[in-house]
């Protein structure tokens, strides 16, 4: 198991012959992903990467199967794009475009909210189940299947929190960027959900940042929701007020959205929290010694580990660059589906 | 991007939003002209700058005749302004506003900005205006009335009528402000704004709304679709290292401390200020050299750090994903070379190429101090700096 992709998920590309379009879906297929095809307008029924280019979203979903769409579409078109991929059908919307403008988004997201379709970022390094499934720009070279769901607000430190559970044998379940932008798709609470209901993931790595207060959002809801280990770290302790730090959404307003506000609420919801991002590893790490130890929780620990075990044992997993394609068609089996909230997707 | 005062409400007035005559000046004796062309016994001066909190400090002033409008105008032009949101060096006063006096029964706040939580742009009202309203939101927040707009609906006349009556207003009042509240979002949305307040909305002595501030802010991804507003642009109001910075694609704050960060990915830049802050030093600056980081922009990044005089140490401080370590790494290189550094360069590498990236800097003959990790990293260059310094 994992969260919201894996080794049967099949996507396409949109903004797919652009540089990024181009340099990322080469990357996805040496990492085994399912890339089925893209969508550039005006040049349906040529090829790129040995893969069928279609004019429009709905054509590429309708031929190919796919449940994903990825996004590299510049700033400028990336709302209709959005917007586009949920007309398709899509189940997942990941937009790695970063600098759409805030107004598109606000009217992409009340319009998303009529559709059966989740969408991570814009302006976000997407979504990765290692091993199986890698959709956006992060390296998928410092991943290792294994425990630990990631999900942050931040690109280059999820690198880090995977780096380092990697490193210490942890591997992560699935890592989530949920992006830098004031408004977005998912939300902590909407992965924090989904690893909280994923077998494979026994602890839970939560990166957040100024600005805002959906970490705050996010800490009453593990106070009540989840029953898994998080250590959380907030980016931006030494941050001026009123200074937009990068990340368009990394911005203390008014006296609000403090990097210090953020940890006393997840702290006063007794999460256990790091100070320091390169503290990420071992405090997962101790957090899930000490599960395995015993506890009230240790029965669900030893179901999922057991889980995690038995898959172990299959087939192993596919390789980088092993004729991704010509192994797609032997295993022609129905994508896994992601959870669902509500089913209304207007006709 | 800010606009001015006077920019925003030439804006205002193109949309209908009622405001005061006013003139802009750039010299004392253009703002007598300005008030002669006015006409009237009383004028405003007031000091066209990026920041609010003027009247406190001094940057706006009344006038009963001619000669004050110059002498206040002259007080003002040529010298920095310094409000509690500027920071003690203050900002620049290149242009003066002259506006005809207005006759004040009372003040409202009203503005329209992003709800993150909501998602929607909102509508923030107060009956105390002229006053800083972050500080009636932390005394009596019970005074503050919200309104989100959904996208879809847009603004509905009750959502305008909840607030004009939340507000105290009253008889012809009612519609007037209906109309001020549907343009104001009218504007918020075709010019792309990120903020857009009137602080204060005043009733006039004829019961009459007028806005007699105003302060509008455009969203910088946006601007693309905002040429005519892109070209108002006032860069003498900007920090002149953010300005080159941004020249060169590089997000770049400027802080207090001696230690200059580079950085790549602005969520690991907050977080080497903050290990920094963690190990006892203070971070000279944020600096998010980007995921597309090239050789080039890491040199330009490097000089840019450079020419701040307080810096005594620079932490590099790469995550290679798509980004080469060794590219990462040869740009410094090149860098160290042509501006010739003689402070502390500590340099952490991890990710894509990293190995590679090492025996280049250490095969170098530079001296550049090596970290094998974050915390590593954070404590040589606060050692380093201190020492440097």
């Amino acid at each position: 198991m994992s969260i919201l992709v894996d080794k049967n998920t099949k996507l396409i590309c949109q903004g797919f012959t652009g540089k990024q379009g181009t340099f990322h879906s080469e990357q996805c297929l040496a990492y085994g992903t399912k890339l089925v095809g893209g969508v550039t307008p005006g040049r349906g029924g040529s090829r790129h990467l040995g893969l069928p280019v279609f004019d429009t979203a709905r054509q590429a979903v309708a031929a190919t199967g796919a449940t994903v769409s990825m996004i590299y579409v510049p700033a400028a078109y990336a709302a209709d794009a959005i917007l586009e991929a949920a007309d398709a059908g899509v189940e997942l919307i990941v937009c790695i475009t970063e600098g759409i403008p805030v107004n598109d988004m606000v009217r992409v997201k009340a319009t998303l909210a009529s559709y059966d379709t989740r969408l991570i970022g814009p302006n976000c390094p997407g979504i990765i189940t290692p091993g199986e499934c890698k959709i956006g720009i992060m390296p998928g070279f410092i991943h290792k299947k294994g425990k630990v769901g990631i999900v942050s607000r931040s690109g280059t430190l999820t690198y880090e929190a995977v780096f380092q559970t990697t490193n210490r044998g942890l591997g992560q379940s699935t890592c989530v960027g949920i992006g830098g932008d004031p408004v977005r798709g998912m939300n902590f609470i909407d992965v924090l959900e989904l690893f909280e209901q994923d077998p494979q993931t026994e602890g839970i790595v939560m990166v957040g940042e100024i600005g805002g207060s959906d970490e705050e959002a996010a800490a009453a809801f593990i106070a009540k929701r989840v029953t898994k280990p998080v250590v959380a770290y907030i980016a931006g302790v030494a941050a001026p007020a009123g200074k937009r730090m990068g990340h368009a959404g990394a911005i203390v307003a008014g006296g609000k959205g403090t990097a210090a506000a953020k940890f006393e609420a997840l702290e006063a919801a007794g999460i256990m929290t790091v100070r320091s991002p390169a503290e990420l590893g071992s405090a997962i790490a101790a957090r899930l010694a000490k599960r395995r130890g015993g506890g009230a929780k240790a029965k669900v620990t030893a179901k999922a580990k057991a889980k995690v075990a038995a898959k172990a044992k299959a087939p192993a997993k596919p390789k980088a660059k092993s004729k991704p394609r010509a192994a797609t068609k032997a295993a022609k089996r129905p994508a896994a589906k992601p959870a669902r909230r509500v089913a209304r997707r207007p006709k | 991007m800010n606009l001015h005062e006077y920019q925003s409400k030439k804006l205002f007035a193109e949309y209908g939003i009622p405001v005061p005559k006013g003139v802009v000046a750039d010299s004392p004796q253009g703002a007598i002209a300005a008030a002669r062309e006015l006409g009237g016994s009383v004028w405003v001066v007031k000091a066209q700058v990026h920041a609010g909190g003027r009247g406190k400090a001094g940057g706006v002033k009344v006038a009963k005749d001619l000669d004050a409008v110059g002498k206040a105008a002259a007080g003002m032009l040529g010298t920095r302004l310094a409000t509690h949101q500027t920071g003690p060096e203050g900002l620049p006063v290149d242009r003066v506003y002259v506006e005809q006096g207005s006759n004040i029964a009372r003040e409202i706040y009203l503005s329209l900005v992003l709800n993150r939580e909501a998602g929607q742009i909102a509508f923030v009202a107060s009956a105390a205006g002229g006053m800083d309203i972050e500080e009636v939101a932390e005394h009596s927040p019970e005074k503050i009335i919200r309104v989100n707009v959904h996208p879809a609906a847009g603004l509905q006349d009750f959502q305008c009528r909840q607030l004009a009556f939340g507000l105290g207003l009253q008889g012809a009042q009612i519609g007037q402000f209906t109309r001020i509240a549907r343009a104001l979002y009218a504007l918020y949305l075709e010019r792309d704004a990120s903020l857009v307040e009137v602080n204060p909305l005043i009733v006039t002595g004829a019961g009459d709304l007028l806005a007699l501030d105003a302060k509008i802010n455009i969203e910088d991804n946006a601007l693309f679709r905002q040429q005519p507003l892109a070209a108002l642009r006032d860069a003498a109001q900007e920090d002149p290292m953010e300005r080159r910075a941004a020249e060169h694609e590089l997000n770049y704050v400027s802080l207090e401390g001696n230690i200059a960060c580079m950085v790549n990915g602005a969520g690991l830049a907050m977080a080497t200020m903050d290990l920094i802050q963690l190990h006892g030093g203070a971070p000279a600056n944020f600096l998010d050299v980007g995921g597309g980081a090239t050789k080039e922009r890491v040199s330009a990044a490097f000089k840019l750090i450079l020419s701040n005089p307080k810096v005594t140490a620079i932490l590099i401080n790469i995550f290679g994903g798509i980004v080469r370590c060794d590219m990462i790494a040869e740009g410094i290189i090149a860098a160290v070379k042509e501006v010739g550094v003689t402070i502390p360069v500590i340099v952490r590498l991890e990710g894509t190429n990293a190995p590679r990236a090492r025996e280049l800097l250490a095969g170098s003959g530079l001296g550049v101090t090596a970290a094998s990790d974050l915390t590593d990293a954070a404590t040589k260059a606060v050692r380093l700096a201190g020492a440097h310094s």
